[in-house]
């Protein structure tokens, strides 16, 4: 097919003197308020790496393996709000950010992944580190695009910015061959949007607005479920006007923690598999649900057809595609969180909902979290909870996946968005600390602690020394239970306790982080717990790894067995 | 799998690298069938229309539409299934055609309004073009002369009047 044709609206400007593509590229970069960006070099992004020498206000962070550099780009775009970047070389630099890319596209965060290629001359040829990248990342990224053309080097990378942060954001794949980066032109900036022919909606139809409004005004028991949506659009500020003026009770996802205060009465946090009993009884009787920013995941829902059966569905997303995907919606409305949360709260009225507060509060009463404390032993759980009195919800926790995480869900109350980094959508073990030192890039003012699994840590803890070297002031709190807990826990529930492969044997973690340059405390008795973390927490010169050896049996409960409902949540009483 | 039945979508994207394998893998990746895929350039030049007919539920159908939208080079799907639309399927049939049969194959069609494109003293190549029920027909009534091959475009489709597919 011919070559992509100019859209018209978009004007070529800004000529400049003679570049290389790579100096181009950095440009580029600088034009888009790219502070830091993550990566690891190789042949074929050389040309790259040689511009960035000289670009002292675009600060390249070298980790040592290219999934911790899209995790903490994630992490970076997750904690600050704006495009996080990584860079990888051609071949195997490329397709070590797969994972993370995946993730962000699940999880719907804008990352901008520039690779290098092989030159020109040689694609298509299987040359020495040669993959066919844009084909490999296609289901992965919102777009991609291989650069043929030195002077398409600048419009790629604005092109690559604007989609991946407006809309429903995602990732964004830009490779460069190396002959192309090495070539000179003089380059020529896009002037106004770079992708003329993509709008998004972003306010929603008034008619629908009204009917949603009448909807919640004349509701019985309704309640407000509110997804990473809210994040993405900053409306956290919506959501909670449009809360307090209703009383409307908000339950969250795990991508939508922190999207209000959860120490807020109003609140009744998570919900889905691992969620709260009150969250999950309340969404199970509500009588209309307002969903914003949120796409029915099966961790949320259980068996589709018994998820809120009672309720009637106002449906607020971006992304059309979501707005009936998995259950119908009788209000649909296609627009940005923020500003369709903003004309609801304007506009909105209280319904009439005492009765329906009264059983909330009772079933809150009556179903809190809880947990057991066995003699000696340290429950995950007692940390969870140690981690949230400490800090009193303010700083940024970034997660791995598994138990730990979804009892850091449960105990963590953020106070505001940007707080809870958690692989959603994906599940990305080995997530949690790399996200954790992007966090620490974006946000260098706040408390950022990673909490993680005793094995998805060894999943990319060789990056400890990237922490080290730019004595990053970073917890990282490993919930050590000997296992991978998760996996053991369902082998327990529903594979007849047949532990086949899920019991680790572990390094030494504390000595891991001596012999990294990083420090170690190892914690055996709960009397230990409060003190290390008080002083993993005021560490502010590196790293501290705090190896805490929690009780190996306990599983995450309440839980909803996936694919069921409500009604068969195993609870713990 | 719930019952599936053929859905046509009308996709108009950028003619640009890679835009078929986005589209094609989009469609591929939810584990659906494509029945038929045609694909040419449109009165702008920088803009081509495909023509899609998959097998899939009823209730998918806009469900895909609003997946292709999400792709940047997509300009406009559309789920015609419904509309009131001109649907056209072009086919070559290279047929059995000895002097004895000639006769009989050319009354099928003239029924069928098919032109002769090839002959020779052993086969003759049809051109039909209509629905694909009528490709279908000519088809079944040729079989018994033998079909040594058969080539179709694909379901091309406009919806009728003023509005635009
Ligand atoms: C990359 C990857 N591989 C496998 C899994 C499947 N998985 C989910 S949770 C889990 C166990 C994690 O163990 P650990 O990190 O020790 O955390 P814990 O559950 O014990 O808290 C596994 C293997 C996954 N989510 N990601
Ligand atoms: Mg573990």
């Amino acid at each position: 097919m011919a070559r992509q044709i100019e859209p018209p609206s978009t004007k070529r400007a800004s000529r400049a003197k003679t570049m290389t593509g790579a100096q181009v590229l950095v440009e580029a970069l600088r034009r888009e308020g790219v502070e830091v960006l993550f990566g690891h070099p190789g042949g074929a992004s050389l040309p790259i790496y040689d511009a960035l020498y000289d670009a002292r206000d675009v600060r390249h962070i070298l980790v040592r393996h290219e999934q911790v550099a899209a995790h903490a780009a994630v992490g970076f775009a997750r904690a600050s709000g704006k495009v996080g970047v990584c860079t990888a070389t051609s071949g195997p630099g490329a397709t070590n950010l797969v994972t993370g890319i995946t993730d962000a596209m699940m999880d719907s965060v804008p990352v901008v992944a520039i690779t290098g290629q092989v030159p020109r001359p040689v694609i298509g040829n299987d040359a020495f580190q040669e993959a066919d990248v844009t084909g490999v990342t296609m289901p992965i990224t919102k777009w991609n695009h291989l650069v043929m053309d030195v002077g398409d080097v600048a419009p790629s990378v604005q092109r690559a910015f604007y989609l991946a942060r407006t809309g429903r954001p995602g990732p964004v794949l830009v490779d460069i061959p190396r002959d192309v980066s090495q070539e000179s032109c003089t380059p020529e900036f896009l002037e106004g949007v770079p992708v003329p022919e993509y709008h998004p909606a972003l306010d929603g139809t008034p008619k629908q607005i009204t009917a949603a409004v009448e909807m919640l005004a004349a509701a019985e028991r309704p309640v407000i479920y509110a997804g990473g949506g809210i994040i993405s659009a900053e409306a956290s500020v919506e959501l909670t006007a449009l809360a307090e003026r209703t009383r409307i009770p908000v339950t969250l996802t795990l991508m939508g923690k922190g999207a209000m205060d959860e120490t807020d009465p109003l609140c009744l946090g998570m919900l889905g598999m691992h969620g709260s009993v009150f969250a999950n009884y309340a969404v199970n009787e509500a009588d209309v649900i307002l969903a914003v920013g949120a796409r029915f995941d099966d961790r949320v829902t259980g068996r589709l057809r018994d998820f809120a059966p009672k309720a009637r569905f106002i449906h607020i997303d971006i992304d059309p595609a979501e707005i009936g995907k998995n259950k119908p919606a009788h209000v649909p409305i296609v627009g940005d969180a923020k500003r369709v949360l903003g004309a609801l709260a304007a506009q909105a009225r209280a319904p009439k909902i005492d009765g329906w507060w009264a059983q909330i509060e009772e079933w809150r009463q009556r179903y809190p979290f809880r947990y057991r404390q066995r003699d000696g032993a340290i429950s995950a759980q007692y940390v969870c909870e140690q981690i949230n009195r400490l800090t009193g919800g303010s700083a940024i926790v970034a997660t791995d996946v598994g138990q730990h995480q979804m009892w850091m869900a449960q105990w963590y109350r953020p106070r505001g968005p940007r707080s809870f980094i958690s692989s959603g959508g994906l599940g990305t073990m080995g997530f949690g600390f790399p996200a954790a030192m992007g966090a620490k890039f974006a946000c260098p003012d706040r408390q950022v602690i990673a909490v993680v699994g005793d094995g998805g840590f060894q999943m990319t803890m060789q990056d400890l020394i990237t922490a080290v070297v730019h004595r990053m002031a970073l917890p990282i709190i490993i919930l050590n239970n000997g296992a991978l807990g998760m996996v053991r826990q369902w082998q327990t529930f529903f594979y007849h306790d047949r532990r086949s492969a899920s019991i680790l044997r572990n390094p030494d973690f504390a000595r891991i982080a001596e012999a990294f340059g990083a420090r170690g405390i190892r914690v055996e008795r709960p009397e230990q717990v409060d003190a290390a973390l008080t002083m993993a927490l005021a560490v502010e010169d590196g790293p501290v790894v705090v190896d805490i050896l929690c009780d190996p049996e306990e599983n995450c409960l309440p839980m909803i067995p996936s694919g069921q409902s409500v009604a068969e949540m195993i609870i713990d009483e | 799998m719930s019952e599936t039945h053929t859905a046509t979508i009308s996709v108009l994207v950028e003619n640009s690298p890679g835009v078929l394998v986005r589209v094609a893998g989009l469609i591929r990746r939810r584990g659906v069938n494509i029945h038929s895929l045609s694909v040419g350039p449109t009165e702008n030049p920088a803009v081509s229309r495909m023509t899609i007919v998959v097998d899939t539920p009823p209730d998918r159908t806009e469900q895909f539409a609003k997946q292709l939208r999400k792709l940047v080079e997509v300009r406009r799907a559309t789920s015609i299934d419904g509309a009131a639309t001109v649907d056209r399927e072009l086919a070559l049939i290279k047929v059995n055609a000895t002097p004895g049969t000639r006769m009989e194959i050319m009354e099928i069609a003239n029924v069928f309004r098919a032109n002769v494109v090839d002959l020779t003293d052993r086969t003759m190549t049809l051109e039909v073009t209509g629905k694909g029920e009528k490709v279908d027909a000519i088809l079944s009534l040729l079989s018994k002369h033998g079909i040594r091959e058969v080539a179709r475009t694909g379901q091309v489709t406009l919806v009728r009047g003023p509005q635009a597919t």
